[in-house]
């Protein structure tokens, strides 16, 4: 397998606040990797690190071997077309219907597609997450928080990614809407073959979507492996993070 | 000594924040425009913004000429009969809505509408991650967010200015032949004679500069917000504050350019 994602050393402060202390980490090809870690550890920092929304102060990311800081303008974008995004709030474009939200990146930019093609796309996308093609004509705001979360996933998939960033995708979800988005987030990264980079608190998620799992902490990668390795990762972080408890390495501010 | 060098401290901070800031605006502004001349255009975008800012925003200018341009006509009326000098209303209303009072009152109840509502709407498309978002999407919030803003209220507020003169004008007419006795004919020649073409171009002018004010700030603070519901009250409040300030102070510096004394 080829790395898809690399990042070495990689540090970012926020004025005195230091956020990321160094972080190393690996992602395969294809291949689901989950970030663990309580909140404000830098968690969504790396993935913004990643996609270049905020830039690294130091240290090197590169995808598919280019390193990202160098990207520039049209290869930027080119760049940019490898990734699909599902964020925590949806952060769907709340003036736009639901068929142009999944299909925005269809009807702009070199892959453009006549209006009704990318509208045809997008309600496919729609039925591909469970949603009806009645849904298109709605306006994100009439949508309950679930339906958001796949309106989101529809987007994040319509132009077939090579790579998925999945922002917290289960919270503020109940119990059986969570395992529903789980179970379509790896449904679609099985089937479409991409590249996976979820961030979530929630261990049923990470049971369900991770191939490997990393945990960090402190701004730095404390430990990392398969998922399957997990509960008995000997990693001192882990252990009192995927077990919830309050005493241990990780200091919780009561 | 402790006491001194501390005020001192504080004023040299300040003053570097203001250069931080000021610094900041501008590559802000730079960066906007170069992106109006670059490709790709988002024409849709751009016309949409259009509609929003020029459009929608005829009520609130026309009426405000209108009232302007009535009051306006009566001051004159009055303060010329001092000097028996009424005859003067129709040129000076004509004068004073195109080169001063059109421009600068319909500028400020532009920022007060759209500087607002830009503001708002970029904050709290930044609070939502919808700007990350278009990020995600191959898409330069610069581009597909600000570039079309500054445009659209560049153009359009010098055809909102060059309505509002026009009915500001009517509404010095209205009183001036409804209540000052003017007759109606002597009312319009008096007024076509004494504009010229500098005199409306100069408002213009202003206008369009006033535009990408308007534009810019909304698009400045609004880019910039604040986390929650307070970080996007903040941006809107500095954006009409902003925008207000600066329209007044480019009026005096464009009004010394188009006709130094």
């Amino acid at each position: 397998m080829s790395t898809k994602i690399s990042m070495q050393d990689v540090k970012k402060s926020f004025g005195p606040k230091d956020v990321l202390l160094g972080v190393n980490m690996e992602v395969e090809a294809g291949k689901s990797m989950v970030i663990i870690g309580g909140s404000g550890t830098g968690k969504s920092v790396t993935l913004k690190c990643i996609l270049g929304i905020i830039e690294a102060d130091s240290g090197l990311i590169t995808v598919d071997g280019m390193d990202v800081a160098k990207q520039r303008g049209r290869a930027r974008e080119t760049l940019l077309d490898k990734f699909g995004m599902l964020f925590q709030g949806g952060a769907l474009f709340d003036s736009m219907l639901v068929w142009e939200n999944v299909a925005f990146r269809l009807l702009r930019g070199p892959r453009k597609l006549s209006k009704s093609d990318a509208r045809d796309l997008a309600i496919e996308k729609l039925r591909r997450v469970g949603l009806e093609p009645e849904t298109a004509d709605l306006f994100p705001a009439e949508l309950s928080g679930g339906m958001q979360k796949r309106v989101g996933l529809a987007r994040a998939i319509a132009a077939e990614p090579e790579i998925i960033f999945f922002d917290e995708p289960t919270t503020g979800l109940d119990p059986i809407m969570a395992d529903v988005i789980n179970d379509l987030i790896r449904e679609i990264v099985v089937e479409m073959g991409v590249t996976a980079m979820t961030i979530t608190h929630d261990m049923r998620s990470v049971r369900k979507i991770a191939d490997q799992v990393a945990m960090i902490h402190e701004g730095i990668v404390q430990w990392t492996g398969p998922v399957g390795a997990i509960d008995d990762s000997g990693n001192a972080y882990v252990h009192q993070f995927i077990n919830g408890l309050p005493d241990g390495p990780i200091e919780a501010i009561r | 000594m402790t006491l001194v060098t501390g005020f001192l401290a504080s004023i040299g901070a300040a003053i570097l924040g203001l250069c931080q800031a000021t610094g900041a605006l501008v590559l802000f502004a730079v960066s906007g425009v170069s992106h109006i001349f670059l490709p790709p255009y988002y024409f849709g975008e751009l016309w949409r913004q259009f509609i929003r800012i020029g459009y929608f925003s005829l009520p609130v200018v026309g009426l405000t000429a209108l009232f302007t341009g009535g009051a306006l006509a009566l001051q004159i009326y009055a303060g010329g009969a001092r000097f028996n000098a009424e005859a003067v209303v129709p040129s000076i209303v004509a004068i004073g809505m195109v080169r001063e009072l059109g421009p600068v009152l319909g500028g400020l109840m532009v920022a007060g509408r759209v500087s607002a509502s830009i503001a708002a709407e970029l904050g709290t498309m930044r609070v939502t991650e919808q700007i990350d978002a278009l990020t995600t999407l191959s898409t330069n919030p610069m581009k597909y967010l600000v570039a079309p803003r500054l445009l659209a209220a560049t153009i359009a507020m010098p055809i909102l200015a060059f309505i509002g003169d026009v009915i500001g004008i009517m509404g010095g007419f209205l009183v001036g032949v409804g209540r000052l006795d003017f007759n109606p004919t002597t009312y319009i020649r008096t007024t076509y004679d004494f504009l010229t073409t500098g005199d409306v171009t100069s408002g213009l002018i202003k206008a369009a500069v006033f535009g990408f004010i308007i534009a810019l700030m909304g698009c400045y603070q609004g880019y910039h917000s604040g986390r929650g519901a307070q970080g996007v009250g903040r941006a809107t409040t500095n954006a009409v504050v902003t925008a207000s300030i600066l329209i007044l102070a480019s009026n005096y510096l464009l009004t010394e350019a188009l006709f130094p004394a």
